[in-house]
């Protein structure tokens, strides 16, 4: 696999030095795919702790996005409005893990699955009853100014999403890394019964990994309406589709496979928008980027960074 | 004939005199509305015998609907074909679809395969807009003729019956047991000698198939047009929904999930008081009641059925002096 990465980048990188346009739409490729890789990131966390798919992942980020417009109508400028956000995401998150999925989710996968679907439902509806279905307008957070970068223009709206995405990725890669609460997270996901027995809140800590994916969510839904410019209620729906594309072609264990796996995703796209030839229409690009998927399943039932279930038989 | 059975039997025999009168009494567009809960009927059953029976999930029952639902409409459409001929002909192209994607699934479990079969649905709707020379792109398209509501009715029952009865002596037999010992335990399932992919791939054959008669009954009911709007990841999402409240692994349940998914819209635009407001806020009405059964029934309608019948059975032999045994479920 790292091979193929390295093949990839390097191949990148003469495309980028040969043509402008190629480098333009691979950085923009990359901030695209660094909002589908946060989001990815989300459904990994709570894969993680939780051993489901949150279907209202996208919608969860959708909401807590209104939250950052509401906090901007009453007078809050950009960044201030966003950390307060993603405050109150964290409650979200983990308030949602407390109330609704803990109880079903001791019982099957399909029962959480459909929980999770109810309230991708039910988001749907408190958001277009308070706000209505009608597209929204939020400052930008970025000036729309473009760098000339040896002949590539580049946006700082794209710059700052990939910055902003990836710093935020960094920022919990260090904390499950460096700190004790981190350490205790990770082991309450990985062996919830032994973790007990060592005296982690197991259940406190399932709450906080909701927290933390809502968070990122958040950053994903803020940064994917700074790249569109319109807030609306159906603006996570295809983004969501590429992160559990994403999600599934690293592996749904692994957090840095998310992370790759959406940023190569984002170039892929974005590349074969241009040069795809037939492929290029639009309307394609969904099924491709599924069949990539498909096929990459097919190969590595688990994912290229996943490892592979070990099964007795 | 054992006694479960004979109960079986006499609920199906009770329904079906109920089906057959019910039309006399029901406006043109609560015929309708029957028919539609007849396919969603249909369709639950499907998505019952891969995912509740078979163990193997799936979230692209819609896209299965949608094959099955321009089979008719272009069979009907470019050809001319008899509207009733081309329910088994969708059964087919829905079975082939089931068995081409069922393939390469078997490879796949759990939510790797819940998102392989959500890429599918995905990817439907999308393939039906680009080779929009055969579909008629977003403009979708209608069947040669269109059909009477008692027509309608009178097909859609008919065809949920005989799917019944079908997934029934399909599901009793030497097939179903291997499907539940897949769903059970791979490994002990292969080492009895069943062989994982055929039982998986066939399930999901099956199972497409019923989804795509129930998506041409779909087209008929929607004034026999088809769109690919209509056929959006969202109804994957409604059987997947109907097939939990139904319950999952029994069959008796279905009526009332098929009943939940296709009632509750316009149920909750009929309610007194609050109806108004529930018709504006649809979703917000349908997440509630999703979570809310999800929540209290665990084992969906079918777990409940279960359940009461066990009450009233031990009541009676505690009445009669026999020994009630808590029969383990």
């Amino acid at each position: 696999v790292l091979v193929l990465l390295l093949a990839a980048a390097v191949f990148l990188l003469i495309g980028s030095l040969t043509s402008d346009l190629f480098a333009q739409l691979t950085v923009k490729g990359v901030a695209q795919g660094s909002v589908y890789g946060s989001l990815a990131l989300a459904l990994v966390l709570i894969y993680r702790a939780t051993g489901v798919i949150n279907f209202a992942q996208g919608e969860m980020a959708m909401a807590t996005t209104y939250v950052a417009y509401q906090l901007m109508l009453w007078g809050l400028s950009y960044w201030p409005a966003f950390f307060v956000t993603l405050a109150i995401a964290f409650f979200f998150g983990g308030a949602t893990q407390q109330l609704l999925i803990r109880p079903v989710q001791h019982r099957s996968v399909v029962a959480v699955v459909i929980v999770t679907i109810g309230l991708f439902s039910l988001i749907d509806g408190i958001v277009i009853w308070i706000w209505n279905a009608d597209p929204k307008f939020m400052p930008a957070p970025f000036s729309g100014a473009v760098y000339d970068v040896g002949g590539v223009t580049v946006s700082l709206t794209d710059l700052g999403t990939i910055a902003v995405a990836l710093g935020s990725v960094l920022v919990l890669w260090l904390f499950f890394r460096f700190t004790k609460l981190g350490l205790a997270m990770r082991a309450a996901a990985l062996r919830p019964g032994a973790a007990r027995l060592v005296g982690v809140r197991v259940n406190w800590m399932l709450a906080l990994g909701w927290g933390f994916a809502t968070v990122l969510g958040a950053v994903a839904g803020l940064l994917t309406e700074a790249t569109v410019f319109t807030l609306s209620p159906t603006m996570m729906q295809p983004v969501l589709i590429y992160a559990f594309a994403a999600a599934v072609l690293g592996g749904l264990e692994s957090p840095v496979g998310a992370v790759v796996a959406g940023i190569a995703l984002g170039i892929f796209l974005n590349l074969l928008g241009q040069y795809g030839g037939y492929l290029s229409d639009s309307a394609l690009s969904l099924p491709i980027a599924f069949f990539v998927l498909l096929v990459v399943l097919l190969i590595r039932p688990s994912g290229l960074f996943g490892r592979a279930a070990v099964r007795k038989v | 004939m054992n006694r479960p059975l004979a109960v079986g039997a006499a609920a199906s025999v009770v329904a079906a005199v109920v089906l057959a009168l019910l039309p006399f009494t029901l406006s043109g567009y609560n015929q309708v509305l029957a028919s539609k809960v007849a396919l969603y009927f249909i369709a639950i059953l499907g998505l019952n015998i891969v995912t509740g029976y078979a163990g193997q999930i799936s979230i692209g029952h819609g896209a299965f609907m949608a094959i099955g639902g321009y089979t008719t409409a272009i069979m009907s459409h470019d050809h001319g074909t008899n509207q009733i001929a081309t329910l088994p002909l969708a059964f087919l192209v829905a079975f082939g679809f089931g068995i081409a994607l069922g393939l390469p699934a078997s490879r796949l479990s759990g939510v790797y395969l819940a998102l392989a079969t959500l890429a599918f649905a995905v990817s439907i709707p999308q393939l039906i807009l680009k080779f929009s020379h055969f579909t008629g792109a977003r403009n979708g398209i209608s069947i040669s003729e269109s059909v009477g509501y008692l027509w309608l009715y009178g097909v859609s029952w008919a065809c949920a019956a005989i799917a019944f009865v079908l997934a029934w002596l399909l599901l009793r037999g030497r097939i179903g047991r291997a499907f539940r010992a897949v769903r059970d335990s791979e490994v002990a399932a292969a080492s009895s000698g069943v062989s994982l992919v055929f039982y998986k791939t066939f399930a999901f054959g099956v199972s497409a198939g019923f989804a795509g008669v129930a998506g041409s009954l779909f087209v008929l009911a929607t004034n026999g047009f088809a769109q690919p709007d209509e056929f959006s990841v969202l109804l994957s999402l409604y059987i997947l929904i109907g097939a939990a409240v139904a319950g999952l692994g029994s069959l008796w349940g279905i009526a009332a999930g098929a009943a939940f998914v296709a009632l509750l819209p316009s149920i909750s635009q009929d309610a007194p008081v609050v109806g108004d407001l529930l018709h504006e806020h649809n979703d917000v009405a349908f997440g509630v009641v999703v979570i809310a059964v999800m929540l209290l029934l665990p084992t969906g309608f079918a777990g409940l059925l279960h359940r009461g019948a066990l009450t009233l059975a031990s009541r009676r032999r505690r009445s009669t002096g026999g020994i009630s045994a808590a029969e383990p479920r």
